[in-house]
């Protein structure tokens, strides 16, 4: 979080220097900000695993879309075509989220990939029941689950 | 070129709102619905927001574009799953072809507590949360 900061406070320094109040400026300000952190990382203790933190954000935000996109494609094939190819079924996903926010972060992710919906949380918060459209081949369902759950949990950790 | 990249996402993005209104229409139960309307009408959504910050090209509306997308990325979900899942427990009938169902056997109506399956003798022992209503 404090990286955050600093490399916001960066990029303003940037924008306010140079005087020119676009954010495309803010943008290139930032991305100075970025490398300045890179290279004082080793000597400030407060910055500890901030540069890596964000080339896993983007990746996770390509990986996201890809599933995404590629999900959409597959709701909209069974939707047009008249015979219906899903398998609908509700299944138990053990979680390894701990805290209220990660859990909430999970479920979300969950929900917003097309053909899985979280329903809801057992009460000891072990167990996330999803109710997925296409359960052909569970295991391979289970799987892309827990890397989708195992790279957002690494954002936050 | 820049012509060309708007006018396609526009229409992939009208594609998709119309294809979740299809799927409203079509699909046989609540849950697979909940299905076609959030996801495809949120990445309809999206790439009609996407189409506009490129037209437009201004701060001011590439800003609100992106607050758009953020925003439905935030609720759509949440809405999704509280929709679904009071219609779960409220007792909507699922479509014939379910071919699974792991939270039924788990879920008691009478005292609504909702077991994991992952019980020891230990833990199984009813805990109430200090949020529940009851």
């Amino acid at each position: 979080m404090t990286g955050a900061i600093w490399n916001l406070l960066l990029g303003l320094a940037w924008v306010l220097l140079s005087g020119d109040f676009s954010g495309l400026n803010l943008l290139v300000g930032m991305v100075f900000g970025y490398i300045a952190l890179v290279l004082i990382e080793p000597q400030v203790g407060a910055l500890q695993g901030y540069p890596a933190r964000l080339p896993r954000i983007i990746g996770f935000i390509g990986f996201f879309i890809k599933e995404l996109v590629q999900a959409n494609l597959r709701v909209a094939f069974d939707i047009l075509t008249p015979p219906w190819h899903m398998k609908p079924g509700v299944i138990a996903l053990p979680l390894s989220a701990r805290t209220e926010m990660e859990i909430t972060m999970v479920a979300n992710l969950i929900s917003l990939t097309p053909g899985t919906l979280s329903l809801d949380v057992s009460d000891d918060r072990k167990v996330l029941y999803i109710h997925a459209m296409f359960l052909d081949d569970e295991d391979e369902l289970r799987r892309s689950l827990k890397e989708m759950e195992h790279r957002a949990l690494e954002l936050f950790r | 070129m820049i012509e060309f990249i708007k006018g396609t996402l526009l229409i992939t993005g009208a594609l998709f709102v119309l294809l979740a209104a299809i799927g409203l229409l079509r699909l046989p139960d609540l849950l697979t619905r909940m299905h076609a309307t959030t996801k495809a009408a949120a990445l309809g959504v999206i790439l009609i927001m996407l189409a506009s910050a490129m037209h437009f090209a201004e701060v001011g509306i590439v800003a609100r574009s992106f607050a758009i997308i953020v925003f439905i990325l935030m609720t759509a979900p949440v809405a999704a799953h509280v929709i679904g899942r009071a219609g779960y427990f409220v007792g909507s009938r699922l479509w014939s072809g379910t071919v699974k169902d792991e939270l039924r056997p788990n879920y008691d109506p009478l005292t609504h507590e909702l077991k994991s399956g992952l019980e020891t003798h230990e833990n199984a022992k009813r805990h109430p949360r200090d949020t529940d209503p009851d």
